[in-house]
Order: C-alpha cells, then structure tokens, then sequence
C-alpha cells in the first residue's frame, strides 16, 4: 500500500510554521550578536600578547570547538541547574548559542586583526592620512572585509545549529515541527516543509550578505 | 540495582564511546564515497551532470542535520512504509550530510589548481578522466587534506545529533545517565571530555597539516 502525501497539514498550521520561524531568526539574531561580543573579547585576549588571557581565550575556543553542541546545551540546561542555576529552556538555547558562536567568531576575528599589514597604515602616514582616517580606512573596513565571508558562512551553520535546541524544549521552528508530527503523523511533509524554510532562511542571509558585500566591500576586489 | 560510582559511569559512557565512533567512522567513509562522485559531478563541464550535485549539496548544507535525520528516520519510513532502524537512519542521514560537505571541500581544492594544469595535461593527449586522475587530482588531494581532517571534528561532533533518533551513542548513554543518577553536571562534563579526546588530536593535527602545506 502506498502512501500519499497530504500537504493540508502544512496550510491548516501555516500560522504556527511562520511563528516557530521567526522565533528561529529571533534566537539566531540575539545568540549571534552576543557570541559576536564574545568572539571580539576572545579575539583580543588571542592577539594581546598577555599569556594568561591568551592561554584563556585559547582554552575556550578549544573547548567549545571540539565538543558537540548539543552536549554543551544539555550541559547548560540539565548540568547548571542541578548546581542550582536555574535557567528556562529559553535562556539556555541563547546561553549556548552565544557561547558555542562566541568559539568560532574569536578564530575569525583574530585573523581579521592579525590579516592588517603593518606596512599599509606606514603607507598610510606617508600619504599623510589623518589617525582617524588610517584607523578607518586602513584598518576596519579591510578587516572587516577580510572575515566577512568567513563571519557569513558561521552565521548560517549558527542559524541550522538553532535547531538542536529544539532538544530541550525551546520553543522555535524544529519545536513546532516535531509537536505538529506528534499531533498528526504527517511526519514527512511536515519536516520537508520545515526543511524548505531553514533553506528559504539560509538564502535570505545569503543574499543579505552579498548585497552588503557588494556594497561596502566591493573595492576589496581590486586590491588583491 | 546498580550502583553509580564515579568509574561506574565514566566505564558505561566509555563503552557507548564505541558506536559514536564506529558511527562516525562510517560516516566519514560513505560520506567520502558518496562526496567522491558528487564532487565528479560537481566539476564536470556538462551542465546537466552538475545540476543534481548543486542541488543536492544546496539542500544538505542549507537545512539542519537534525531535520535530516527526522526527515530520513520518520519521513521515510511513512512515504516508503518501511520502517528503518535508528541505525539505518543515522547512516543514511550522515552519510548524506558528510557528502554533500566533502564534496564541496575537494571541489573547492580542485578549482585550486591552475587553469594552466589543466591545458598542458590535454596538450599532452589525455583524456578527460586521465587528466583529472594524473594530474589534477594528485595535487588537489594534497592540498585538501587539512581541511579533511578538520572536517573530521565536524563529523564525530554530527553523530551527538544521532541520539534525537534514539541512537545509543555517547549522548543519548548521557542523557539516560543522568536521567537515572541526577547527576547531569557530573556526566556531561565527563561526555564532553571523551569528546574533547575525540576531536581535539583531530583540530591539532589538521592544523598542523595547514601549517606544513603553507611552508611547502
């Protein structure tokens, strides 16, 4: 007996898909602007020269680079709570998030601050550049561009790893998935549609980035 | 009953450490052989192979592997009506996900290669599959090494999302730990450093190739 698809599932539950996306991109958005806070604090202790903040930052991005996330998410929710921390499901999924991007962004920053030649900002005060234009001109907005496609692509395995914390019952797209599967059984057309979504949303980023790319970084071109 | 000491535990998640990376092994291999033929695809001058390859690698790379494994695990077996075990499912859905990863790395090492190999191997009378066996793809395989490897940690780290299935694995072994000890801080804390021995020799020695290739 063969088994035919019923997508009215999907339009009957339109409303909770779009709302279980946007609570995707909300957690996406906070973990990555903070994990971003975090990869710059971890990228300056990398390049300070200082041992013991160096050792610490390096430490950190190990740890959290090796181990798997779903693992560091448990180890938050259940572990931190069991030492009388108490955090919602919510709260956890972010704290983790954050931290988890925080490891890979300290990398990628530290490259971008590490890629500035020594010998462009000297060029820079020959052509008799002001400090603030040096600082600008030669410095941030090369770097930036430097870890932009680097800081793109960990944006978007960020926004698929929100889908693990579906594990601990934060409520986002994977959540209401797997609630609606519960519910009704339409198993496959309800995680194919789910699928196209986080597709829909990478692309979105995607496209996002290449315009900004385009825009503010489009020079970066000539100079290699 | 059991009693849970210290070395009870650390000795049970030690033990389900052997599917994470049995598990992990197999996916690593037919991800690369399935990645092997995409990447061919993927490379290849007629548009009409490559297309598939875009796609497929577009669709593994731009959704979460936890849907893919719900998507292999329960999709399937409703559409098709056969019911696949947790086993079955986590290799299929690894082994996809490996693939389309892979596939993109060794293409990316291919187009590394100057244009000019390419001309002097056909000016040379080889064949299109002789060209990319003798020349390209002995210096593209050199060069994409590191990044293999590092790919590796990415791997081990992919079969934790196994236990969403109900795969025994180092997580899921955890997870039922501490469900029964409420002890999570405890185990977790030793699950993740069985994965840091896991992965960690992995990143170093990938890292360490890099290194070696960029001195070359």
């Amino acid at each position: 007996m063969g088994y035919t698809p019923n997508y009215s599932v999907i339009f009957n539950n339109l409303g909770f898909f779009i709302q279980g996306a946007i609570a995707t991109l909300q957690l996406a958005m906070t973990s990555i602007f903070l994990g971003l806070l975090l990869g710059i604090l971890g990228a300056l202790g990398r390049t300070s020269g200082n041992r013991i903040l160096n050792g610490i930052a390096v430490a950190y991005v190990e740890f959290f680079r090796n181990t798997p996330f779903l693992i560091q998410l448990f180890f938050f929710y259940f572990g931190f709570s069991s030492v009388g921390l108490r955090m919602t499901a919510w709260q956890a999924a972010v704290l983790a998030l954050a931290i988890n991007f925080g490891a890979y962004s300290t990398e990628i920053v530290r490259a971008g601050i590490e890629g500035i030649g020594k010998g462009q900002v000297e060029a820079g005060l020959a052509l008799g550049l002001k400090k603030m234009q040096i600082f600008r001109r030669i410095i941030l907005v090369p770097a930036l561009g430097n870890i932009y496609p680097a800081l793109v692509s960990q944006i978007v395995i960020a926004i698929l790893f929100t889908s693990v914390v579906s594990q601990v019952s934060a409520e986002e797209l994977t959540f209401v998935g797997s609630y609606l599967q519960s519910r009704t059984f339409r198993s496959f057309e309800i995680y194919f549609f789910i699928s196209l979504l986080y597709l829909v949303m990478v692309w979105i980023v995607k496209l996002v980035a290449y315009l900004v790319q385009r825009r503010f970084f489009g020079f970066m071109r000539y100079v290699r | 009953m059991q009693d849970f000491t210290l070395t009870n535990i650390t000795y049970s998640l030690l033990l389900a450490t052997r599917w994470t990376i049995v598990l992990s092994l197999i996916a690593f291999v037919g991800g690369g052989l399935v990645g092997f033929l995409l990447m061919l695809m993927r490379i290849s001058p007629v548009a009409w192979v490559r297309l598939p390859s875009i796609v497929y690698i577009e669709f593994f790379q731009g959704t979460p592997l936890i849907m893919q494994l719900f998507l292999v695990f329960f999709g399937i077996s409703v559409l098709f009506q056969i019911n696949l075990s947790a086993w079955e499912a986590a290799t299929i859905a690894l082994t996809t996900y490996t693939s389309a990863f892979l596939a993109d790395i060794w293409r990316g090492s291919i187009e590394a290669i100057p244009q000019g190999q390419w001309e002097a191997a056909r000016a040379l009378g080889l064949s299109y599959f002789k060209q990319l066996k003798r020349i390209i793809l002995p210096q593209a395989v050199k060069m994409s090494v590191p990044s293999t490897v590092g790919f590796a940690v990415q791997v081990v780290k992919g079969t934790s999302l196994a236990s969403v299935i109900g795969f025994v694995e180092l997580t899921r072994s955890a997870a039922s730990i501490s469900n029964v000890t409420f002890q999570p801080f405890l185990v977790f804390s030793i699950a993740a450093a069985i994965y840091f021995c896991l992965c960690f020799p992995l990143s170093l020695l990938s890292k360490r190739l890099e290194r070696r290739f960029v001195f070359e």
